[in-house]
């Protein structure tokens, strides 16, 4: 049915769309899936403008670090051990602690354990977040390349696992800002699939109101989404400063890439969080290439977790969900702790290129790209993990995958249906004021008004 | 940057331009577009006027605006040994292609890559241009440079001064993609030659063509000053005019009459003047009004006396950029026409300029000052 009304929709747009107005075809538009809404029993409610998060992190799942290390034996043999037994699913393994890969430590006595407990649930989730990310960006892609999406945007396949594990290890009250590459992070920080696409469409129901475009998505406690290479590390700092202040036992997690790390306000900012012990841990996505260039030909040291110098920091396998939860779990703790900030490195790898001009081809190798998506895809991964642990199902995944791929879907039709902002938009929110401030116009005699 | 997309924008959204030059740009806009989407934001808002075939500096070919900004480069490195080339991605030929092949012509040591930091790029290409080469720096979209704000404004411009003329970094020049392109958003579109043209000891040129781009570009590097070329990224693949083969300059600092008029004098620079050009047409074809358009190629320091002289002939004064109207270069050139030509005016000056707001997103075609609101301009400046 949704699949007819996509095509019912793209025909009324090619037919009215000469001759009606944007606003016509998109309420016309509007108009038909609600009529399918009401009267199909597959549609589902999509329509609403709530923010729909997905589910929420397991905080509360997880496990004090002594638990976690003691829970070496087989969880299955020790019934009872957890509590987080999914009653319809009793012959599914329940929990599994896995062996993980070990991190490079600079500065540190100890690492992140070696062993990580994951719970069905947990495994769930993980795989329906990363794969509901990966959904995601195939489609804006898609839609790129029909040119429904225009400008810059960064797609962020094959570093699922990043997001996924620094959200599973940390607070939603905890604070996160990143660069350019936000879909993700946007996504996990609790921001609708719908709203992302219809940002990237720019529409009214975008999360930035259609103003904003791929590289500015916000959310609470999550600060987007900025545009200049390196630019957000000294704001994540400040935020980390503004937790300390506050005694919230708060933390700021701040991401750049292994491009950004050449940049000099990268060191402003590990000196000031150094010198006041500012809970922040900040985080390299060493993605392997700074635009078009590997990390070998861009920087000095590829030791981006000992680049804070004077800041202890880590080197995780980015790739492996789990290992970037503990090391995030670890980190987190060495900050709550007051020891001021961290330093991580996470290594993983994007299958696109850095943004839809870059086919990603000409500075790496076909093979190479292959190799990474046949053999340390973190979705694969963990699925494979699952699956051979019999913590799930294929079938139950591929439930998981089917509805992954309608609810993508149905944003996707509410990110090309809904309105684009009106006019007065433009002028809007330049500055916080009130009453309305006049804005200078292209000429004299046209007077626009801003408000916020 | 994170904006290698602009190489595919622009040669993704307007596929027919580099064939077939600016005819086409008409046929894209929105009353005879064949696309079905709502949007069409990506239409060019100017019609590009080639210049005619220059004759006096020897044999041409054909060559859109980033081959010409080649073309420069190749005649820099082959004529002078000392000059070097570095910015972001520019060895294997820059985001937007004017460095191709010149690492392989003339070796890795001399056009290199730098990691993503615009101030370090600055400030390492002041220092290889104080100890004597040629530094030519590319800096990856002028909406970047402000990190390196103030290497340029602090170190290079000052240096002379500070000095005593003991030392300078007039070998330096800075290349930057700059201007609208139709969809860049707030980080990729923004004309900050303003902010530059408050800083004495820099010069800011901005060419409108390939044939100007090489010769105002070569001037730059000759030049013994630091300066920042900016190129109207829009028109990279878009504008294509017979371009001169061998090396030639063309004045800094020195305006240029494109078309003579005795109503109107109307001063633009960069993309700008296309659309100038197209409603200098439509000022004749409608309202009878004799138009004189003026690209004014160096914003600083500025031709003052070919403005003053043509509003002295005109009365009447029409300045457009893409930058914000407030604090935007227009300002200058207003106030310093009307002390010079205070009882020369048959009617205020008058500025289109992009809005007081941040570049915006979607909002592009509206924010920009296109042909409408010029004639608009006109039309009220002619009633006054």
């Amino acid at each position: 049915m949704q699949n007819m009304l996509t095509i019912i929709s793209n025909a009324l747009c090619r037919i009215t769309g000469r001759h009606a107005g944007a606003q016509t075809v998109s309420e016309l538009l509007i108009d038909l899936s609600e009529y399918v809404n009401i009267t199909s029993p597959t549609a589902p409610v999509m329509v609403t403008t709530e923010r729909q998060p997905p589910e929420p992190p397991p905080v509360s799942a997880r496990a004090p670090e002594a638990q976690l290390v003691s829970a070496q034996t087989d969880a299955v043999a020790r019934p009872g051990a957890r509590v987080v037994v999914s009653r319809s699913y009793a012959d599914f393994t329940p929990a599994m602690t896995f062996d993980i890969k070990k991190c490079d430590v600079h500065r540190l006595e100890e690492g992140p354990p070696l062993k990580a407990e994951l719970t069905r649930e947990q495994g769930l989730q993980y795989y329906r977040t990363m794969q509901t990310i990966r959904r995601m960006e195939l489609k804006a892609d898609q839609l790129y390349k029909q040119k429904i999406i225009r400008g810059f945007c960064h797609l962020y396949d094959g570093q699922e696992a990043c997001a996924m594990g620094i959200e599973a290890a940390i607070n939603p009250t905890d604070h996160l800002i990143t660069a350019y590459r936000a879909h993700g992070y946007t996504y996990t920080r609790g921001v609708a699939v719908k709203e992302i696409l219809a940002e990237l469409t720019g529409r009214k129901g975008g999360v930035a109101k259609g103003k904003g475009g791929s590289m500015h998505m916000y959310a609470p406690h999550f600060y987007g989404g900025n545009g200049i290479v390196g630019a957000q590390v000294p704001l994540g700092a400040g935020i980390a400063l503004a937790c300390q202040y506050q005694g919230n036992n708060q933390l700021c997690v701040t991401l750049y890439g292994d491009g950004a790390a050449n940049q000099g306000q990268l060191f402003e900012s590990f000196n000031m969080a150094a010198l006041w012990k500012l809970p922040c841990i900040f985080i390299c996505e060493n993605n392997k290439y700074g635009m078009g260039t590997s990390v070998e030909r861009a920087a000095a040291s590829t030791d981006y977790y000992k680049r804070g110098d004077y800041i202890p920091g880590l080197r995780v396998d980015g790739m492996d969900i789990l290992c970037v939860r503990e090391a995030t779990k670890f980190a987190a703790d060495h900050c709550r702790s007051g020891k001021g900030p961290i330093v991580m490195e996470l290594q993983t790898y994007r299958y696109h290129g850095h943004s839809m001009s870059d086919p990603g081809v000409s500075y790496r190798t076909r093979e190479e790209i292959q190799e990474v998506r046949s053999k340390s895809d973190p979705i694969s991964l963990l699925k494979e993990r699952m699956l051979s642990n019999n913590m799930a199902s294929v079938e139950e995944l591929k439930e998981i995958d089917v509805a992954i791929r309608k609810e993508v879907e149905e944003a996707t039709q509410y990110a090309t249906s809904d309105p684009e902002p009106p006019l007065d938009d433009l002028c809007n929110h330049i500055f916080a004021n009130s009453p309305p401030l006049e804005v200078r116009g292209t000429n004299p005699w046209v007077k626009l008004k801003s408000t916020s | 940057m994170m904006a290698a997309a602009a190489r595919f924008l622009i040669r993704g959204a307007n596929p027919k331009l580099s064939i077939s030059g600016g005819g086409t740009l008409l046929k894209l806009s929105p009353s005879c577009s064949s696309r079905t989407k709502t949007q069409r934001r990506h239409a060019a808002h100017f019609t590009y006027h080639p210049d005619p075939v220059p004759t006096q500096y020897g044999p041409t070919t054909k060559m859109n605006l980033f081959q010409s900004v080649t073309s420069a480069l190749d005649n820099t490195l082959a004529s002078d040994p000392t000059a070097v080339i570095f910015g972001e991605d520019v060895a294997f030929g820059g985001v937007f292609r004017c460095t191709v092949g010149l690492r392989d012509k003339y070796g890795k040591d001399r056009v290199f890559n730098t990691p993503l930091c615009e101030q370090g790029i600055v400030g390492f290409g002041i220092g290889v241009a104080v100890a004597g080469a040629t530094a030519i720096a590319e800096i990856q979209f002028a909406d970047y440079i402000y990190p390196a704000f103030d290497q340029i404004v602090n170190e290079a411009a000052k240096y002379r001064y500070r000095s005593g003329n003991l030392f300078d970094c007039g070998n330096l020049t800075i290349r930057a993609p700059w201007g609208c392109v139709g969809h860049g958003s707030l980080y990729h579109s923004q004309s900050p030659e303003a902010f530059f043209a408050h800083c004495p000891g820099i010069k800011v040129v901005i060419p409108r063509g390939p044939v100007q781009a090489k010769g105002l570009l070569l001037s730059c590097i000759a030049d013994q000053n630091p300066c920042i070329f900016f190129e109207p990224k829009i028109l990279y693949r878009a504008a294509v005019e017979q371009v001169p083969v061998e090396s030639y300059t063309i004045p800094l600092s020195q305006a240029e009459v494109l078309q003579e008029g005795s109503d109107i004098t109307m001063v633009a620079w960069g993309t700008q003047i296309h659309v100038m050009r197209e409603v200098a047409n439509m000022a004749q074809e409608k309202l009878g009004v004799s138009c004189e358009v003026i690209d004014l190629q160096t914003i600083l320091p500025w031709d003052v006396e070919t403005i003053c002289k043509s509003v002295v002939k005109t009365g009447r004064l029409l300045i457009s950029h893409e930058a914000p109207i407030t604090g935007g270069f227009a300002a200058e050139i207003s106030s310093t026409v009307q002390e010079e030509c205070f009882l020369n005016l048959e009617a205020p000056i008058s500025r289109v300029c992009g809005y007081d707001t941040p570049f915006p997103h979607i909002f592009e075609p509206f924010y920009i000052p296109d042909k409408w609101k010029c004639f608009e301009a006109i039309k009220k400046m002619i009633n006054y």
